[in-house]
């Protein structure tokens, strides 16, 4: 087992992600409005929505990317945006761009930032991910002749290189083979067996449901769907991001 | 190292690591300075009653230009390819980003300014390099790299980054551009260090209070 110079858990008795009427607003337009939205540790969020509803602004909030226009946000217990420094720690983040640098190796930018992250053996933490996603083969060579997919690939792996124990995962399916798909849910636990709190948003209703124990679905920066994975199917998930059934929030 | 100190030098590693296999800010900044002195070479006539009002300006135009081209290229990584928002959701000070991208842009500034300067003797036919204007240089190209790194990762979230840059350096770095075009002529003029006490003293204190100036206030320039 590779030692990551892990930090302390965030505390267990806290939510992993609370939110008390969370605002967003860019200009006149609201992304998140007054939202309400508490997430276990351990548990697996799909966030889903039309373009526009604010799963991104969502995830780029707890990622301590964006700050909130009003409203209260805890991660692990930790209030943002003031305790942002101390929540980065814990969190890995996948978005719709890879993060990595074109001109550096796949190792090359594992080690990049792993040193970042202050991981105690960057380079045998970089050999074990590089391995788990299927690019041992590909590490020394530079990141720009790498496929989409790859690349998508080599992102996971950058995303949890400090262990983290909440993984922001938006739309991470871009360009993924099945393979890769599987390294999703792969990813989601530590090498320690250990279940991570995900928060994933994705347009594939199918994987959502399969990815997560709990869906969302947001409209307009509100939660007007609540349940729990296995009592939605997609055909109710369309609906709803239509806004076709549902007037007010369902929870389950 | 793996506390603060190896957050920066983990950022300097990427840079420096970077350009080594790009060659695309070195070469271009090098290229540009070389023209910059063909232009002069051709618009001046230097001769040695004049070279000490006309050899400074011509080569701080020339280091200054060439400066505020790699400065422009010093955050567009970042920025084209998102990985800024990589750095932003990493724990890393953002201090020691500034401190990365400062001694990136100072090293690459003075690689080009150590090319330049025995091009400006070819073309001139006129060697200035010595111990005092080293420093001189340093000086300068200190104070113009902690401004322009602040000011390029501004200019680098607006679309027209490339004339933003400019624009705002250059007037900050007025002092500085003075204070080293006045030391520079002074060395050139074979005066003793004492002589440019005065103008040293200006690009130090230009350095330091501008150095923690910007470093203190990089933060608030790249959260949002």
């Amino acid at each position: 087992m590779v030692a990551v110079a892990k930090p302390s858990a965030p505390s267990a008795t806290h939510w992993a992600v609370e939110t008390a009427e969370l605002t967003r607003r860019y200009g006149t337009a609201r992304a998140l409005n007054r939202l309400d939205l508490t997430i276990p540790w351990d548990q697996r969020l799909a966030i889903l929505g039309p373009n526009g509803a604010g799963k991104t602004t969502l995830l780029r909030i707890v990622a301590t990317l964006v700050r909130p226009t009003s409203g209260q946000i805890t991660v692990g217990g930790l209030a943002l945006p003031g305790q942002a420094a101390a929540v980065r720690r814990h969190i890995g983040l996948v978005s719709h761009q890879t993060f990595l640098y074109e001109e550096l190796t796949a190792r090359e930018n594992l080690l990049f930032y792993g040193r970042l992250y202050r991981v105690a053996n960057p380079r045998e933490r970089a050999d074990l991910l590089l391995e788990r996603v299927g690019l041992t083969e590909r590490a020394d060579d530079r990141v720009r002749t790498f496929s989409r997919g790859l690349q998508q690939r080599l992102a996971l792996a950058r995303a949890v290189v400090h262990d983290p124990s909440i993984l922001l995962l938006d739309e991470p399916d871009t360009g993924l083979d099945v393979a890769g798909l599987d390294l999703l849910s792969r990813l989601a636990v530590d090498e320690s067996g250990r279940r991570r709190t995900v928060l994933l948003t994705t347009h594939d209703l199918q994987r959502a449901i399969a990815l997560s124990d709990r869906v969302v679905v947001l409209a307009n920066g509100v939660v007007i769907l609540d349940r729990a994975a296995e009592r939605v199917d997609t055909v109710m998930l369309d609906r709803a991001i239509r806004g076709e059934s549902f007037a007010g929030k369902e929870t389950s | 190292m793996n506390g603060w100190l190896g957050q920066v030098s983990a950022l300097l590693w990427k840079d420096l690591l970077t350009e080594l296999r790009t060659r695309e800010l070195l070469g271009g900044m090098a290229l540009f300075a070389f023209l910059v002195l063909l232009t002069f070479n051709f618009a001046f006539d230097l001769r040695i009653d004049n070279v000490g009002s006309v050899a400074p300006g011509i080569l701080w135009v020339a280091f200054s230009f060439a400066g505020i081209l790699g400065l422009g290229r010093s955050f567009v990584q970042e920025k084209d390819r998102g990985a800024m928002d990589g750095l932003l959701v990493a724990p890393v000070d953002r201090a020691a980003i500034y401190l990365a991208k400062f001694l990136g842009n100072l090293f690459f500034m003075l690689v080009v300014e150590a090319i330049a300067l025995p091009v400006f003797t070819m073309f001139f036919n006129f060697g200035i390099a010595t111990p005092a204007l080293a420093l001189v240089i340093f000086l300068g190209t200190a104070g113009f790299a902690a401004v322009g790194t602040l000011f390029a990762a501004m200019a680098a979230n607006t679309r027209a980054r490339d004339v933003m840059l400019p624009l705002l350096v250059f007037p900050i770095c007025v002092p500085v551009i003075i204070a080293s075009v006045a030391a520079t002529s002074l060395v050139i003029d074979g005066g003793t260090l004492t002589n440019h006490l005065g103008w040293l003293e200006m690009l130090a204190a230009f350095d330091l209070i501008f150095g923690i100036l910007c470093f203190v206030v990089f933060e608030f320039v790249v959260e949002e």
